[in-house]
């Protein structure tokens, strides 16, 4: 029996926010183009088990923290009732659905197929899709963009359905009294205050000496006041040491201390690459010792036919990255002269308060021995951070101190994820201080906070 | 399947260059990064490295031809594996021979250091971590750049610190190609005498405006030889052609008193030494013309006839000509405006030793916004200098010489310095150049102003 042969201009592998940014662009640039996804659907990790689903679980803790706070100024909703059916419901439909639905409906509108199953590269040139739709691609280019899944526990080889990944803990299967949470980067702090905010007892252990290694410590301080005052417990410098399904619970052994019982523990100890079983040795394609693709500024690999963009390529994996490097690799592929050049990845951490840092971070700058003027200004000393009673933020510009280039840009409080945005067009642009000093900004609005560092600069 | 290698931007919006050497044959196998061939360009020599470990399956150049930017150099067999930093059908002729050239001059012989090719990094790293820094641009402008396939690295930014613009591309996407595209050369038998030098190649110089009339046969009066031009003496011939034709130029003479000039100078000449300092009147004469080009901006600016504008620059970049063993060179030497005369002399000092054992860089040639030339070495009573287009304006300056002169009834010797201003009558008139020359003459003869920068 022969095979059923499809022939395309490209084969995109996976359908993440990498591998549909990629095929829309291929789409528009006249290339026959077909996603071939796991699940035969558009929005990968970040829609239906990351960055959407926790900004959906995070907005409700807002909620809940902000009638909690209500109570200051003469406001009391009373208690609380949570019904986990309708929260579930209204996150997967009203807020995955709606937008896998327009997801799909742009493919539609773009004539890119996407087929269901696993794809397997054969060739340079081919690759076999099983399961549902089995048949055999042969493609002129092929991108990966199979991205990421959560990292186990090394050496804690546990299988119990108390202990959950982050995939697992955003679906909420229940409120668990006591939560653990292994991991104190940017996916354990967020998941540990949705699930505080729904009423559990977190306990976060970090095995490093500060929460959210790699942002610098200033902005850090004020997300952990509040970490101390939401969890039971954080504990940094500490090794999970034992950890094990006693039936009742989970019981953990964190550092040297005696061993303790939780409900439900989360792990939340990073991400690593999808390259396993994807058939790439069979092409020219190169694939680093952790399982990262390797290509080059325009997102080919050693492999001429074959790119890659998103997670599968390596930090930051984030979806915002991945989307601009799609739209290079279509770019490419359709023969523009293209590269991934940006400046900034901005990286938001969306918990309470936010924190955001684009470009070159005081820490960077330290470490390279570089120099650097840095501009701080204290949320004390905005008008409208005292209206939202908020007054726990810090924005901060570093600058390059012979020309005043913006280099870099860290802010911390309520909305900083949207205040970087600001930051990120500044340093990718290779705005001068002066140029963001000089700006109008909206008063009173947080955004002054950038315009009032900057003109701290100027004196 | 022959894997074609193109010539490669060479950044600096150069178009085209000349083969000098090739150090493989047909059927060579080469390392990646082993040296190819070397290219001489209208600014430096380079050599280029193969971007892959291969074959050379054919050999498309020869020393002496002239190639285009995007035209095959040579073809790899495919026997060879490839070298994992670049593999392609064509390897890319968008692609840049270095992220940062560095091209240095190492006399007369150069090579371009082969830094790493944009190829795999082994993981990718968070932009903007990047080590050496991003060029600062805005991503059109840097979108701009790849289009017209111009290095932003070799591009020295005029925007706000020190931002590259989309003009600062273009300018460098059309500085270099403003000859017209030559037709391809005929071989010459190689002049005897100079087995180092490879051979220079007479083709014809790219016409500008009027068609030079056929020559006479010489023969007929007697015996000839003809000599092939030198790579640099045919660009400087039609560099010289395309201002001398374009611009309009005119001349101002004047003579400056330099007697009090002369004597600080020989006063403080042993204390610049003992800080490592030759102090030359060349250094006056720049900082004089720098302080002078900041009063008369006309004359520190170039002229666009398309746009019907003057473009004004508000740095003062002064352009030294020297005769080196190869031809005219002219080094830049930036912001003099903004300099102390002891830090000129002494950058003078270093450029002038740079160039003379041929270590001058492309970014010492370039960027100039006005011209200084002294033959006063040479002699001579007085010279007019041809434009450095796309300049406004030159300074010739000659020997200066005792003279009786009168003063206050008296025949006194003083020391004059003969210099002439050239200038584009397009942009300004002669009452302009006056006015601008006696600023330089007035600078000169009261040193003092010079010293405070006045």
């Amino acid at each position: 029996m022969g095979d059923l042969v499809r022939e395309v201009d490209v084969a995109v592998v996976g359908g993440g926010p990498g591998g549909y940014s990629a095929a829309f662009r291929c789409a528009e640039l006249g290339l026959e183009t077909v996603v071939i996804d796991l699940e035969k659907r558009l929005g990968g990790a970040c829609l239906f088990e990351g960055c959407i689903p926790s900004k959906a679980l995070l907005h409700v803790a807002a909620v809940l923290s902000e009638a909690e706070r209500a109570k200051e100024f003469g406001v009391d909703f009373g208690e609380p009732r949570i019904s986990l059916d309708p929260l579930r419901k209204w996150k997967s439909e009203r807020v995955i659905g709606k937008l896998a639905r327009g997801l799909a409906g742009v493919a539609k509108g773009k004539s890119v197929e996407v087929i269901g199953g696993r794809a397997t590269f054969e060739d340079s040139r081919s690759i076999r899709v099983t399961g549902d739709e089995p048949q055999k691609i042969t493609f002129k280019h092929a991108i990966v963009a199979t991205g990421s899944s959560p990292a186990t526990l090394p050496g804690l080889d546990v299988t119990s359905e108390r202990l959950m990944d982050s995939t697992a803990a955003l679906e909420v299967p229940e409120i668990p009294g006591r939560l653990l949470v292994i991991g104190g980067g940017y996916i354990g702090l967020e998941l540990g205050q949705v699930y505080a905010a729904l009423g559990s007892a977190v306990t976060v252990v970090e095995m490093l000496d500060s929460l959210l290694a790699g942002a610098d410590a200033d902005l850090v301080q004020h997300l952990a006041r509040r970490c101390q005052k939401q969890f039971a417990a954080i504990k940094l410098g500490t090794r999970v040491t034992g950890l094990r399904d006693t039936g009742g619970g989970i019981e953990a052994r964190l550092g040297d201390g005696a061993p303790e019982t939780f409900d439900r523990a989360l792990v939340a100890v990073g991400r690593r690459p999808n390259t396993p079983g994807l058939g790439l040795e069979t092409t020219r394609a190169r694939v680093s010792e952790r399982g990262f693709v390797q290509v080059d500024e325009r997102g080919r690999t050693a492999d001429s036919h074959v790119w890659a963009v998103g997670d599968v390529t390596g930090e930051p994996m984030l979806a915002h990255r991945a989307m601009r490097q799609g739209k290079v690799v279509a770019e490419a592929i359709a023969g523009r002269p293209v590269a991934f050049d940006n400046v900034v990845v901005p990286a938001v951490v969306f918990t309470d308060p936010e924190v955001a840092w684009c470009g070159l971070t005081e820490a960077q700058a330290a470490r390279e021995g570089r120099a650097v003027n840095v501009a701080k200004f204290q949320w004390a000393a905005s008008g409208r951070a005292a209206t939202l009673g908020r007054s726990d933020g810090l924005t901060k510009l570093i600058a390059d101190p012979d020309t005043g280039r913006v280099l870099g840009v860290g802010i911390v409080g309520p909305g900083a994820g949207e205040l970087i945005a600001e930051g990120a067009l500044a340093v990718e642009t290779a705005l001068l201080a002066e140029d963001v000093a000089l700006t109008i900004h909206t008063h009173p609005t947080l955004s002054e906070t950038l315009m009032e560092a900057a003109e701290t600069l100027l004196r | 399947m022959a894997r074609p290698f193109v010539l490669p931007d060479l950044g600096e919006g150069l178009t085209e260059a000349e083969i000098r050497q090739v150090h493989v044959r047909e059927g060579d196998v080469v390392a990646e990064d082993a040296p190819l061939l070397e290219v001489e360009t209208d600014k430096a020599t380079v050599e280029i490295p193969s971007p892959m470990a291969g074959r050379i399956e054919k050999l498309h150049v020869q020393p002496g031809q002239s190639v285009k930017v995007g035209q095959v150099l040579v073809e790899f067999g495919d026997a060879g594996a490839p070298a994992g930093k670049q593999a392609a059908d064509t390897l890319d002729p968008t692609r840049k021979l270095a992220s940062e050239p560095k091209t240095v001059i190492e006399g007369g012989r150069a090579r371009q250091a082969a830094s790493e090719p944009a190829g795999t990094r082994a993981e990718a790293t968070p932009a903007g971590a990047r080590g050496a820094g991003p060029v600062p641009a805005t991503p059109s402008t840097r979108r701009l750049a790849r289009e017209l396939g111009v290095d932003l690295h070799a591009v020295s930014g005029s925007g706000p610190g020190g931002r590259v613009t989309d003009d600062d591309v273009r300018a460098a996407a059309n500085g270099g190609s403003s000859r017209g595209g030559a037709p391809a050369a005929e071989r010459a038998p190689a002049p005897a005498g100079r087995p180092s030098e490879p051979p220079a190649v007479a083709k014809p110089l790219a016409r500008v405006g009027v068609e030079p009339p056929p020559l006479p046969k010489f023969e007929q009066w007697g015996p000839i030889e003809r000599q092939p031009l030198s790579h640099l003496r045919r660009t400087i011939a039609e560099r010289m052609t395309l201002s001398a034709t374009l611009i309009p130029h005119v001349t101002h003479f004047d003579r400056a008193d330099i007697t009090d000039l002369d004597a600080l100078i020989r006063r403080n000449l042993e204390s610049a030494k003992g800080r490592g300092v030759t102090l030359t009147l060349t250094a006056f004469l720049l900082k004089a013309a720098a302080l002078s080009l900041v009063e008369h901006p006309t004359f520190n600016a170039s002229l666009d006839p398309a746009a019907g504008e003057l473009i004004v620059k508000r740095y003062v970049h002064l352009g030294v000509a020297v005769a080196a063993e190869r031809g005219l060179i002219v080094p830049v030497m930036r912001h003099i405006d903004k300099k102390p005369i002891i830090e000129i002399a002494r950058e003078l000092g270093e450029l002038a030793r740079r160039v003379r054992e041929g270590k001058a860089t492309l970014d010492d040639l370039r960027g100039g916004t006005f011209t200084i030339t002294n033959i006063g070495a040479l002699g001579g009573t007085g010279a007019i200098p041809i434009i450095n287009y796309p300049e406004v304006a030159i300074l010739g300056v000659a020997r200066g010489r005792e003279e009786a002169v009168v003063r206050g009834g008296q025949i006194v010797p003083r020391l004059l310095l003969p210099l002439s201003l050239t200038f584009d009558h397009r942009v300004a008139d002669g009452a302009d150049g006056a006015r601008f020359a006696t600023a330089i003459v007035q600078r000169l003869e009261q040193p003092d102003s010079l010293l405070l920068g006045l």
